[in-house]
């Protein structure tokens, strides 16, 4: 993945950088849209958690990456895993659980991974991809070639002591590490601020990093300050933080209504704001290509048909793929090999 | 052939490994002076590149462990105490356990986990467990209790080649035990268990720990005329079974001993697979000498009431070496 420039010089380069975050955007959105409604009409095996709403986040720090870059996610983690480079098929036959999916069928939605991509995985554990990624970024700078070990983790997972462990190991240690904070807000069915004191970037201040606070639905922000984060790894100049505020339009799940039992945790009212066309990632960054003269109104209606049609070929073959090995989980776990 | 005391042969066999492969990576709590010795001079050698003191964070320490295997590094993490454990547990349970199976198989996680357990030395409710069970539940984890400094050196090179993650627990009560050690290379399979006495009237099982206990009971009952033998597991997962059905087939008595508290112990497992496969060679109840589900305590008096003893393995063998109750 060529790293794109930021700077409006309206190169043909910097055109197609922006093309492709938009295009990586709107591929997130649709296969999430896409994901909700088969949740909701046919089912899915599993729980699927949504990002719609975050896309800017995934996009905008996965365009600074190089493939072999390290990066975990959260059980939120499809944008992430489209983000640096993910197959929207192997990804859709996992949720199907299917053996043609990214892990056989063996993981499903909240582990998606791919390693010949730097995707270390998702993680069904709040807080679980910290000191996974801080481990990668030791194995990063013992490596000693530029590597970054990038850590997505939500404004839940900063309330888990293991976030204080990972900001003091990887700064004491001036380790290659990028964490990136997405702070929608929520934790699970929680309002974090009512279970939160003080503020998240605080905390990684207090460990001597260099921390940046942007908006996190505005994806040239995002990438701004990824691009810093990631020199200071290229540099070996150590650890960074960045929290992006953002906000989660599905439920913590899909299908989160029949589990509360009538229960809210915010207003409709809330969610449609947030919907809007002046918040909204997608739409934001649309309109800003449109005046910029990038991305006029047909241009953008032939990219979203792309994306569709992505989705639509992803559903089809996540569909026709093979059920999942039965005998698989017994082989990778080294069961029946005992004399 | 030298002598050896078990911390020293580990000690050899982590700067053989790291000597060996220069991916191979150390760290954890307290290793640079190394508290019990295993870690000693590893520092000096291979420079704070590859061997690190990190902070008192075992959920970091197990998930970092599994953060630089997954990115290429063979990694062994020292954990200090394995009452340490649970502190490290989600990185152990969820991830250590479970990357292989969730990823399809797309990586290997070659990690050994260093951890001294067992009690016996007034080191009170926290610092005594022998909590191998818990990580033998877990699946996709080696568990390993060597008893003798040959089997610590063999078997700690041998995990530390394996791509699968395992725990190499140290026995605390045998940490200055000395015992013949191989010269040269030396390695011992996991998942094999050793015949270390032989006999023909019962079968003491004796896990990791325990074996001195086992070996002094030996004693005693030969001197009342009974021929022990002694199996030593030194690998729980994987498990050697078929050492263990073989030697309850030719004594048709056995006496588990083992240091863990007894509901879901190595002992109750292993006493399992004797029912399900070695039914038909049994001539007396299968016995169990562990500590009755309780914690340690700390004064010596109250601590060695509760820790199997000789005695107590002695009092077991002799319950099912009566004809009369063997029904």
């Amino acid at each position: 993945m060529a790293t794109p420039i930021l700077t409006q010089d309206q190169s043909v380069t910097w055109q197609t950088a922006q093309l492709s975050m938009l295009e990586r955007m709107l591929l997130i959105r649709h296969a999430e849209s896409r994901l909700a409604r088969v949740a909701k009409e046919v089912g899915l095996p599993g729980g699927v958690h949504l990002s719609i709403g975050q896309e800017a986040t995934a996009v905008g720090i996965c365009s600074q990456l190089e493939e072999d870059d390290w990066m975990t996610s959260t059980h939120r983690g499809h944008g992430h895993f489209l983000a640096k480079g993910g197959d929207v098929n192997a990804m859709f036959a996992e949720i199907w659980g299917k053996s043609s999916g990214i892990c056989k069928g063996m993981g499903g939605s909240m582990h998606v991974a791919d390693f010949s991509k730097g995707i270390i995985g998702a993680n069904g554990i709040v807080g679980g991809g910290l000191a996974i990624a801080t481990g990668a970024a030791l194995a990063a700078q013992l490596d000693g070639n530029g590597r970054a070990a990038v850590c997505f983790f939500g404004d839940g997972a900063a309330n888990q002591g293991v976030f204080m462990e990972c900001l003091n190991v990887a700064s004491i240690w001036n380790l290659p590490a990028i964490f990136v904070c997405e702070n929608n807000g929520l934790s699970e069915f929680t309002v974090s601020s009512t279970v939160t004191a003080g503020k998240l970037s605080d905390r990684a201040r207090a460990f001597d990093m260099p921390v940046s606070v942007v908006d996190g639905n505005d994806v040239r922000a995002i990438a701004q300050a990824a691009r810093n984060a990631v020199e200071r790894c290229r540099r070996s100049e150590g650890p960074s933080y960045i929290e992006a505020s953002t906000y989660r339009i599905q439920g913590h799940l899909e299908a989160e209504d029949m589990i509360l039992g009538g229960g809210t945790y915010r207003t409709n009212d809330e969610v449609e704001r947030w919907r809007k066309d002046d918040r909204d990632p997608i739409a934001r960054f649309r309109d800003c290509l449109n005046n910029e003269g990038v991305c006029d109104h047909t241009l953008f209606a032939t990219m979203t048909a792309d994306a569709e049609a992505a989705v639509e070929a992803a559903v089809a073959f996540a569909e026709q793929g093979d059920p999942a090995d039965t005998k698989l989980a017994y082989a990778l776990m080294g069961v029946g090999e005992e004399a | 052939m030298s002598r050896k005391r078990y911390t020293q042969a580990i000690n050899e066999a982590l700067h053989e490994e790291m000597e060996r492969d220069p991916k191979t990576i150390l760290f954890g709590e307290d290793v640079a002076l190394a508290v019990f010795g295993d870690t000693r001079g590893l520092l000096d050698k291979f420079g704070p590149k590859r061997v690190r003191n990190t902070p008192i964070c075992e959920a970091t320490i197990a998930g970092m462990a599994v953060g630089a295997a997954a990115a290429g590094y063979r990694v062994i993490a020292h954990l200090l105490f394995s009452n340490f454990i649970y502190t490290g547990f989600d990185a152990i349970a969820n991830q250590m356990a479970k990357l292989r199976l969730m990823t399809g198989g797309q990586i290997d996680l070659p990690i050994t986990v260093l951890a001294v357990y067992g009690g016996g030395a007034s080191q009170a409710a926290q610092h005594s467990d022998a909590n191998h069970p818990v990580l033998m539940n877990l699946g996709g984890i080696d568990v390993l209790v060597p008893a003798t400094p040959a089997d610590a050196k063999g078997m700690l090179k041998t995990a530390i080649r394996s791509n699968r993650p395992s725990f190499f627990l140290e026995a605390s009560g045998l940490g200055a035990v000395g015992g013949e050690v191989p010269d040269g290379e030396h390695l011992v399979p996991l998942g094999k268990a050793s015949v270390a006495r032989d006999g023909m009237d019962v079968t003491l099982i004796s896990v990791g720990s325990m074996i001195r206990a086992t070996q002094n009971a030996a004693k005693k009952l030969a001197e009342a005329g009974v021929d022990a033998e002694i199996i030593d597991v030194r690998s729980l997962v994987p498990l050697d079974e078929r050492t263990i059905i073989k030697s309850v087939m030719k004594t048709g008595r056995t006496v588990i001993i083992d240091e863990a508290r007894d509901m879901c112990s190595a002992a109750s497992h292993i006493a399992a697979v004797i029912a399900d496969k070695g039914f038909a060679g049994l001539r007396a109840p299968v016995r169990r000498v562990t500590v009755n589900n309780s914690s340690m305590p700390y004064a010596p008096n109250a601590e060695a009431a509760i820790f199997p003893n000789a005695d107590d393995i002695v009092r077991a063998a002799t319950s099912i070496c009566q004809p009369e109750t063997a029904a």
